[in-house]
């Protein structure tokens, strides 16, 4: 599939469908973007688990580390890879290599490998690269207007009453809004020149 | 499969708005708050951590504010934006980002006059040195990068001569340099001209002309294209380094492709202070609704004006893009096929006497220091918005003194005609 640009149904139906996150490079210095992405998601409900053999001992807003994936011991519904593309192929073959499969491989913004992506595909695993699934469920929540961040989404309907606090739904109707065609561009360039 | 994408004007009216979560109110509510409250200890100091999307105090974010930035953001075809108190308080902004004491920002010698101003004297007084290039040779902002160098300055039409800026050529030099292109879109508005597709990297604007378009709300807004890679060298360190008062944040690296954006908000808008009001943010909302509706009308009227005063015997000269032969006709042609615009100047057989006869003696154009509003303003900028320039810099930024400048509305073309008509034989 072409993984220059994804519908929002096929993002929000993953962020929709999954339920545990392996977060492959979670760190635990609160400054870092792997933290907070961490941290937002396990706020939304999602049963993160930090892998990161770094860090076997210590755990992460309460969940302990583990060394690799093969170390979770339990299903696991999606993969999200915080580590550079050079180091996407490895996680990858080991993700393959658990029973049941995860559902989705998820690379990180900057994160991409064609071949890694293709061969996941070839098992029936979804396929995410280069966005942060912070983002895209900000974005498809509408939560990161708040920012003045283009959403990219449109809604007649009345926004979803906040949950817990001022969190928002996913699950809110909208088409496509306005496009960042340049930016997207500009990101193609800089993956295809490092 | 991909995502069918709206088009400007269904963007100009929905983009960034949404039915209210909690009354179903389907206009933007107006949020004149000055704090919001948190849920809890946690939740607050993920929000100042920036960990969490959210409100905090309106200085840094407002609700209201939220739907006009996302709404430029997207008629633009940017990332993000920040909504300010002003197009001036737009430029401090992003150049506090880019800019040390020492560095350098070439910018087009046709700029505003209180551009030119503020370039001129409050920039260099914190040290930030302007090199002035001629946006008719493009070799010349080429000549002026040095190692200092930060960023590009460029208007896409320029005020007050409404000539239209060659953005893809500049945005090369730029590219070439290694710095931004950074371009007031004022004069244009998305609806005429989109930088960002031509190569610009931040656009900004006075959302007080036709964005805002009725002459009633000040406001700026600065639009993160997305495009430039503030880490690739050690030159933008706000935002590639540790930031102390985020506890070592690395904005780029947290915030990606609007990394631009969050930075003029929480290191920008933050500190310096220039909030916009919510109430400001509303009207001007409301107003960018008909946009597209109001621009094309904007153009439409101004072609018949300029075709008018190009064959009135009282008339020297007219200098409006959209006319064929003007100097800058096929650069019309290539970035705003729409319309040149509303806003340009025209000399007159008898110099600077007869622009003061005209001004004086005009019933429905208003003699006033604005334009884009919906009514048709005069000014004559040699005495007035340009007044602080010499003369060699007065001709050299298209404000000569025989110079007047139009900024045509939305009335009947034929009542606009017929007023200068009278005022030129008067």
């Amino acid at each position: 599939m072409n993984h220059d640009t994804y519908t929002d149904n096929y993002i929000r139906g993953i962020l929709n469908g999954v339920k545990s996150i392996a977060m492959v490079g979670a760190s635990p210095v609160n400054v870092r973007p792997s933290y907070f992405a961490f941290k937002y998601l396990a706020e939304r409900g999602y049963d993160m688990i930090p892998v990161n053999p770094g860090h076997v001992g210590k755990s992460l807003l309460g969940k302990p580390f583990v060394a690799s994936l093969a170390d979770i011991g339990r299903p696991v519904d999606m993969i999200d890879i915080f580590r550079n593309s050079s180091h996407i192929m490895p996680v990858v073959e080991e993700a393959l290599g658990l029973s049941p499969l995860p559902k989705v491989i998820w690379m990180q913004l900057g994160a991409r490998d064609d071949a890694a992506a293709t061969k996941a595909e070839a098992v029936g695993i979804k396929v995410v690269m280069n966005r942060c699934p912070k983002i895209e469920y900000g974005r498809l929540s509408s939560e990161i207007s708040w920012m003045g961040v283009n959403s990219r989404t449109l809604s007649s309907k009345r926004a979803p009453m906040p949950t817990q606090g001022m969190r928002l739904s996913l699950n809110r109707m909208s088409v496509g809004g306005g496009e960042t065609a340049a930016s997207d561009r500009a990101a193609k360039n800089k993956t295809e020149t490092t | 499969m991909t995502d069918r994408l709206p088009g400007f004007s269904t963007l100009a009216v929905h983009a960034g708005a949404q039915p209210d979560p909690t009354t179903g109110a389907r206009a933007t509510p107006i949020y004149q708050t000055t704090s919001f409250v948190f849920n809890d200890a946690d939740h607050a100091a993920s929000l100042f951590g920036l960990q969490s999307f959210g409100n905090i105090y309106t200085r840094i974010g407002n609700p209201t504010n939220a739907v006009l930035e996302e709404r430029v953001a997207a008629l633009e075809g940017g990332t993000a934006a920040l909504a300010v108190a002003s197009g001036h308080a737009a430029q401090v902004v992003v150049l506090q980002q880019l800019m040390k004491p020492g560095d350098e920002i070439i910018a087009a010698r046709k700029l505003y006059g209180g551009s030119i101003n503020q370039f001129t004297h409050a920039f260099k007084s914190f040290g930030w040195n302007v090199a002035w290039a001629d946006p008719d040779e493009i070799e010349s902002f080429e000549r002026a990068v040095t190692p200092h160098t930060k960023a590009m300055f460029i208007e896409s039409i320029a005020n007050p001569s409404g000539s239209v800026t060659d953005i893809e050529a500049i945005a090369a030099v730029a590219r070439k340099a290694g710095v931004p292109l950074i371009v007031d879109n004022t004069l244009a508005t998305p609806y005429l001209i989109k930088p960002i597709d031509h190569g610009a990297d931040i656009v900004v604007h006075s959302l007080t002309k036709f964005l805002g378009g009725h002459g009633n709300s000040l406001g700026g807004i600065i639009v993160d294209a997305g495009t430039f890679d503030w880490s690739k060298d050690n030159k933008y360190p706000m935002l590639s380094e540790p930031r102390p008062e985020y506890h070592g944040i690395k904005i780029q690296e947290t915030f990606g492709n609007f990394a631009f954006a969050i930075a003029c908000r929480v290191l920008g808008l933050r500190d310096l202070g220039p909030a916009l009001s919510p109430f400001n943010a509303f009207m001007i909302l409301t107003g960018i609704e008909t946009l597209p509706l109001r621009m094309q009308k904007h153009c439409d009227n101004a072609k018949a004006v300029a075709e008018f005063l190009a064959g009135h015997p009282a008339v020297a000269a007219v200098n409006y893009a959209g006319l064929p032969g003007d100097k800058y006709n096929n650069l019309a042609r290539k970035y705003a096929p729409k319309g040149a615009g509303a806003v340009f100047t025209f000399s007159l057989k008898g110099g600077y006497d007869a622009g003061v006869n005209l001004v004086s003696n005009l019933r429905l154009f208003s003699h006033l220091a604005n334009v884009g509003d919906t009514r048709s303003l005069v000014i004559h900028p040699a005495s007035t918005t340009h007044s602080q320039l010499d003369d060699a810099a007065k001709i050299k930024s298209g404000a000569a003194p025989d110079v007047v400048r139009l900024s045509i509305g939305i009335e009947d073309k034929d009542d606009l005609i017929a007023d200068l008509d009278q005022a030129l034989r008067a």
